[in-house]
Formats: structure tokens, C-alpha cells, sequence
């Protein structure tokens, strides 16, 4: 194949600049040294006056705004939002082995929570069985362990499929975990269409990001609109990609470029399904988006609009879009898991409220919200049950969910989502000079401006132009120490264990002969979806289905820079 | 003219988080040190040889996947079975305080949590890189 796996050199290297060695290292902010000019700017470093007025609002804006529920949506997609239905409350869950998360969703649901959202383990993220070498020490730890279709069958136990909605982040592999959640509701008797749930299965994001991937961009994408394709037509309730700004912001992305970034994906896919031949309007109601919710509350607020009112524009204008339900920008949110500190853990709990606040504000249709313990380790129970109850609290007690875009008209509000909009804008036509986002990803230029964004965060930080409380500023007191969830190292024995009793058990003729037809088609144009599907109802495990990518497409390198 | 201080910043196991080591790296870099950086998912065998290959002062572990209980002892099991024991290996991430201590315990150097200025690693290395140095000259001597 023309993806043929790069060879590992260890690694690449920097020199300093000359005469920059052994610069003095920069102070600490001390908490008596000269106060720092404190940065009048958004997190994007947008400049914001201490004034905003009817000047600062361009003529036009009613027609930016149109009716909640009208193009180009900025105010909501819908005419009454919340009134009519309080978004999806979908916490994230997932750590050990099938059997602990299973017990965890039914927790979650027992508790109020409207849908599940799965968190699977880095080796099934990145297509390895528990048994592989590389991972070692990481089964169950960031998430559930997933091998095989019996793992998958304990994990939805007891939860009828057609009557929850599920979110799985898993992107590199995404297109197995789909196959196997089809083929558990196909036991429960349930047919695809009437499955309802998103796979996050946006690879582009990976590689500009999160870094979770088996092979390279190109086949990497072409996955995924088999995926796109094959639920467009099976699955009309299903989300067949979460196209993803949250992991981009996460890695360091200002608001701006998260909103750039992850409108230039979406638009990579669109272009890419149709190349295909594909009918925009029978797949584009499918795809949904992912915002990260930070901490500068009106640009937060802001973003979400813009962002609705950018893609609003290109479906329409662009791609030539008819059915209004395919211009809509759908979201899931979850509040920064990035901007949650080790140092007195409780005030996160503050952090993440007014994150969810801000995401409610903007519009959204679900949200995750982070528990306060999440820079320790994975989220005991009792914190993930505080992190459910702010979003109820939002939802029941402050009356914000009553009115739609209550801030709307705010002059400072619509000067900042205009700017945000002009901003990503100018991002997506320097990525359009590129040749379109594959080939910015291929030459490394989101991942470049990210890094070049945390590095300037950090350095804000360290000279103390921007505070962070209990960190570079208020900080100093006792420390307070919280439970912390345990993973047991005895899991990764027994699902080592699981997986190697599903390969002796299985049917090996019906195995061979669905791992023969799903290599053929590997090396054909064909939808991979049902071979897949045969594949892992012949109780292929994961890691063996990815083997196949692998042979087939290669494994991606990244370079290593920074 | 003293040689310049050369960190290998490392990304072990599975895990594709980040942020945290390019920032490192960049502030090493700033601050003067020659840095090495292994790139992602890289198994304790490869960092060791890059170690080794770079002749490196330090390595420093980024680990945000909780699998660091299991990683930072085989780094450190084969830099002593390939007789680097002696370079500080050190590093940081999502690791609870008892894990820290134990590592630790272990004979893995200083470990940096989430919040920690890149001038406080900045400052660990430089100090522990030159103490070893002169404890190295003054044996040859």
C-alpha cells in the first residue's frame, strides 16, 4: 500500500537559539512582587473595552441574528430551546472493565442522567487488545476496557438500547465499537434504526490534537465516511461523527482556534463525502459538533453563537444545503477539563459551574460536566455526582433555561460573537489557501499554532498576567486532600484473561472467513461498515480488526516537534 | 566552557496528552538546555536507547494515562540494567501524591503535578544535573 508505516527514529531534536543559553529562569510571581498590567483580553486574546455601546454593534444585526430556531441560527436552533426540552445531561463514565462501568451507568441513570456516555481505556482507543504489549499497564485506567463483542455485551447490560441515547468517544477504532453496538442490539432484538447515540469518530481532531490513532490521515478519513454513509442510510438517529473542538482546546487551542479548527474538520468531511457522490442534505443533519466550555464566560457564550451562525452559512451558501435541518450546528459540551487544578481541588467545583452556565447560555444540547477531581485521577462517584447536580441546579433553580439567548442584544455579547466569527473566518480561508484541512494536518499547521498558543498561555501564567486561583495566586494554605478513585491492577489480569477465552471460544471457520472478506475489502473501495459487522458478530476482537487497518493502510508517525 | 545541560522529554505508553511536554520542552529549550524529544507512544526500551544514543543528563516522563505505576519502574529497571542508573530520571503528570512517594521511594527523582511552573523543573534539573556532574569529576579526579 502507498501508506507504508514510517520507520522509528528515536527522535528529533532542538537546539537554543545561540546566545539564549542558560537565560535566567523567569520568577514565579511571587505574591509581593510588583503587580503584573492585568490583561484587559479574552482567553483568545481578543482586546476588550471597559465600555460596549450601539457603536460597537455593525448595522445588520437583526439579520445576523435571525429568530431562534430560523438561519443562520445564532440564536438557537430551536424556537423556545429549554422550555420545550432541557438538554441532554451526558456524563462521561467508563474505568475499568465492562462490569464496573455497567454498574456506574446504571448508577448515573438511576440518579437522572439522560444519557450515557462511554469513556474507553487508551488500548481500546487506540486498537490494541489487553493482551498486546503496548498496553501494559493501562487496561481500565482512562476508561473501560473493550476487546471484544462479549466485553460490549456486559457493558450495556440490563439498559434497553432503544430507549437510551449513547455517546461513545472512541475515534481511531470507531467504526468497531459501532459494529458492536449494532450487533448487542441486534441480540436485544433491536434494529439499527431504531438506535439513537453518537460515535465521536472524528479523526481529523486526532491528529491536529488529541493523538490517538492507528493509521494515517487519508484512510484514517475515509473510515470515516463509510461510517457517515453507512448510518445515513441504517441509522437515522445515530450521529455518525462528534466533530470535535473539545480536545483541540484542550491541547492548547484558543477559543478562536477551537472554532476554527473544528469548523474546517466539519468541512473536510462534508467536501469528502461528497466527493463520494453523497446527497449533502442525506447525510448533513447527522453530523454533530463538541465544544470545550472554558473559563472566559462571555467569549464561551460567544463562540457557541458564531460557531452556529459560521456553519449555518456554509451549509447553505457553501454546499448548497436545502433542508434547513442540515444547516444546524448541533452540540454536545463539556466544561474544560484543562482548566481544573491539582491545588485545592474544591474550586473546581465553582470552575465547572460557571463553565456549564456559560454552555447553557450558548445554546447547547448536551453537556458533560467535569467532576472536581479529574486532575488527580478518574472521578470517584461522589464527585461525579456533584458534577451531575450543578447541571441540575442550572437546569431547576436559576431560571436561566426559561428565556432563549437571554444575553442576546447584549452590545458587548454581539460585538465579541461577531469578532469571533470574523477571526475563524480568516483561519478557514488560510486553510482553504492550503488546499483544505487534510493537507493542513499533513503539514502540521494547526498542531503548530495550538502548541504556539499553550506555550503563550503558560508563559501568561508564569509572569502572572493571568491569574489562576490557588495556583499562581491564593494559593499557599493546607492542602486539601480528596479520595481519589483507585484502579485495581488486578483488572487488566482478568481482562487479559476475558479476551484470550473469547479467541479459544469463538467459531473459528465463521472468524477466518469474516477476517478474509474484511481484508479483502480493505483493499477495495468498498463501505467497511458491514464488514466490520460481520467481523465482530464472529466475535473478531478489536485489536485483530485493527491489525487489518494496519496491514492494509499503515500506522501512523507523527513528527516529532514542538 | 561548561557543555549544556540535554533533557530527553519523553512520551511513554499510549497516551497522546501533550500539551504538557511540549510546554516543558519549549521552556527547556528557553531556559538553555538542549532538549530531545522521543515524539509519542514510545515504549520504555525506546527511551532508554535514546537516552543512552543522546547521552543525556535527565529524562523526563510525561505520563497522563495512569499507567505511570507501571512505566516510570521499567524505565528506570532498564536504565539501571543498561548502566545509566546513574542519570536522573524524573518527570510529571496526573499521578496521585502516594504514587509520587512511592515512586519515589523507587528511586525515581522529583515528580511534577498539574500547576507547576516550568521554572520550578527548570531549576530541579539544572541543580541535580550539575551535583552529578561534579560528583563525576571530582571521582575521576
Amino acid at each position: 500500500m502507498a501508506n507504508a508505516a514510517r520507520t522509528d527514529t528515536a527522535a528529533t531534536r532542538a537546539e537554543p537559539e545561540s546566545g539564549r543559553a542558560e537565560a535566567a529562569p523567569k520568577p514565579h510571581a511571587p505574591e509581593t512582587a510588583e503587580a503584573p498590567v492585568p490583561l484587559f483580553e479574552t482567553l483568545s486574546g481578543i482586546p476588550v473595552r471597559p465600555l460596549y455601546t450601539p457603536e460597537d454593534v455593525k448595522p445588520g444585526l437583526e439579520e445576523r441574528l435571525g429568530k431562534p430556531g430560523q438561519f443562520p441560527f445564532t440564536r438557537g436552533l430551536h424556537p423556545e430551546m429549554y422550555r420545550t426540552r432541557i438538554w441532554t445531561m451526558r456524563q462521561f463514565a467508563g474505568f475499568g472493565t465492562a462490569e464496573h462501568t455497567n454498574q456506574r451507568f446504571h448508577y448515573l441513570l438511576a440518579q437522572g442522567m439522560t444519557g450515557l456516555s462511554t469513556a474507553f481505556d487508551m488500548p481500546t482507543l487506540m486498537g490494541y487488545d489487553a493482551d498486546h504489549a503496548m498496553a501494559l499497564g493501562e487496561v481500565g485506567r482512562e476508561g473501560v476496557a473493550i476487546s471484544s463483542l462479549e466485553d460490549m455485551e456486559i457493558l450495556f447490560r440490563g439498559i434497553p438500547l432503544d430507549q437510551v441515547t449513547t455517546s461513545m468517544t472512541i475515534n481511531a477504532p470507531a467504526i468497531v465499537l459501532l459494529a458492536m453496538y449494532v450487533a448487542i442490539a441486534e441480540k436485544q432484538g433491536i434494529p439499527p434504526k431504531k438506535l439513537g447515540g453518537t460515535v465521536q469518530a472524528d479523526m481529523l481532531k486526532e491528529f491536529i490534537a488529541q493523538k490517538e490513532w492507528i493509521c494515517p490521515p487519508r484512510p484514517s478519513v475515509k473510515i470515516c465516511v463509510d461510517m457517515i454513509e453507512w448510518c445515513a442510510e441504517h441509522m437515522p438517529r445515530w450521529n455518525s461523527i462528534s466533530i470535535s473542538g473539545y480536545h483541540i482546546r484542550e491541547a492548547g487551542a484558543t477559543a478562536v482556534q477551537e472554532l476554527a479548527f473544528t469548523i474546517a474538520d466539519g468541512i473536510g468531511y462534508v467536501e469528502e463525502c461528497l466527493k463520494r457522490g453523497m446527497d449533502v442534505d442525506a447525510f448533513a443533519q447527522r453530523l454533530s459538533f463538541f465544544w470545550d466550555v472554558h473559563n472566559d464566560f462571555f467569549e464561551e457564550i460567544a463562540k457557541f453563537r458564531a460557531g452556529r451562525r459560521i456553519w449555518a452559512k456554509l451549509m447553505r451558501d457553501r454546499f448548497q444545503a436545502k433542508n434547513p435541518r442540515s444547516w444546524m450546528l448541533r452540540t454536545h459540551a463539556q466544561t474544560a477539563g484543562v482548566s481544573l487544578t491539582a491545588q485545592q481541588p474544591l474550586n473546581n467545583v465553582a470552575r465547572v459551574a460557571i463553565q456549564a452556565l456559560a454552555a447553557v447560555l450558548g445554546g447547547t444540547q448536551s453537556l458533560h460536566t467535569n467532576s472536581m477531581d479529574e486532575t488527580l485521577a478518574l472521578p470517584t462517584e461522589e464527585a461525579a455526582t456533584v458534577a451531575l447536580r450543578t447541571q441540575q441546579i442550572i437546569a431547576h433553580e436559576t431560571g436561566v433555561a426559561n428565556v432563549v439567548d437571554p444575553f442576546g442584544g447584549s452590545y458587548f455579547l454581539e460585538a465579541l460573537t461577531d469578532r469571533m466569527e470574523e477571526e475563524a473566518m480568516e483561519y478557514l480561508r488560510r486553510i482553504d489557501g492550503m488546499g483544505g484541512i487534510i493537507q493542513a494536518v499533513e503539514q502540521g499547521f494547526p498542531q503548530k499554532e495550538i502548541a504556539d498558543s499553550a506555550y503563550r498561555f503558560q508563559m501568561q501564567v508564569e509572569e502572572g498576567r493571568r491569574i489562576i486561583v490557588g495556583v499562581n495566586r491564593f494559593g499557599g494554605e493546607e492542602e486539601v486532600s480528596i479520595p481519589v478513585l483507585k484502579i485495581d491492577p488486578e483488572i487488566e489480569r482478568r481482562q487479559i484473561e476475558r479476551v484470550r477465552a473469547v479467541r479459544a471460544r469463538r467459531d473459528a471457520a465463521r472468524w477466518e472467513r469474516a477476517m478474509g472478506d474484511l481484508r479483502d475489502a480493505c483493499m477495495s473501495d468498498k463501505n467497511l461498515v458491514p464488514f466490520v459487522l460481520d467481523a465482530v458478530r464472529a466475535y473478531a476482537t478489536l485489536g485483530e480488526i485493527s491489525d487489518v487497518f494496519r496491514e492494509a493502510y499503515g500506522v501512523y508517525r507523527e513528527p516529532a516537534v514542538f | 566552557m561548561a557543555r549544556k545541560i540535554r533533557v530527553l522529554v519523553g512520551k511513554a505508553g499510549l497516551d497522546g496528552h501533550d500539551r504538557g511536554a511540549k510546554v516543558v520542552a519549549s521552556a527547556m529549550r528557553d531556559a538553555g538546555f538542549e532538549v530531545i524529544y522521543t515524539g509519542l507512544h514510545q515504549t520504555p526500551e525506546m527511551i532508554v536507547q535514546a537516552a543512552i544514543q543522546e547521552d543525556v543528563d535527565a529524562v523526563a516522563l510525561s505520563i497522563l494515562s495512569g499507567a505511570h505505576m507501571t512505566l516510570f519502574p521499567r524505565v528506570l529497571a532498564l536504565m539501571r540494567e543498561k548502566g545509566i542508573g546513574d542519570v536522573l530520571l524524573t518527570g510529571g503528570g496526573i499521578i496521585p501524591k502516594e504514587d509520587m512517594t512511592a515512586l519515589k521511594q523507587a528511586g525515581v527523582g522529583e515528580l511534577f503535578g498539574p500547576g507547576t511552573p516550568t521554572t520550578a523543573i527548570i531549576d530541579y534539573i539544572r541543580s541535580v544535573s550539575r551535583e552529578k556532574r561534579s560528583a563525576q569529576a571530582g571521582s575521576a579526579r
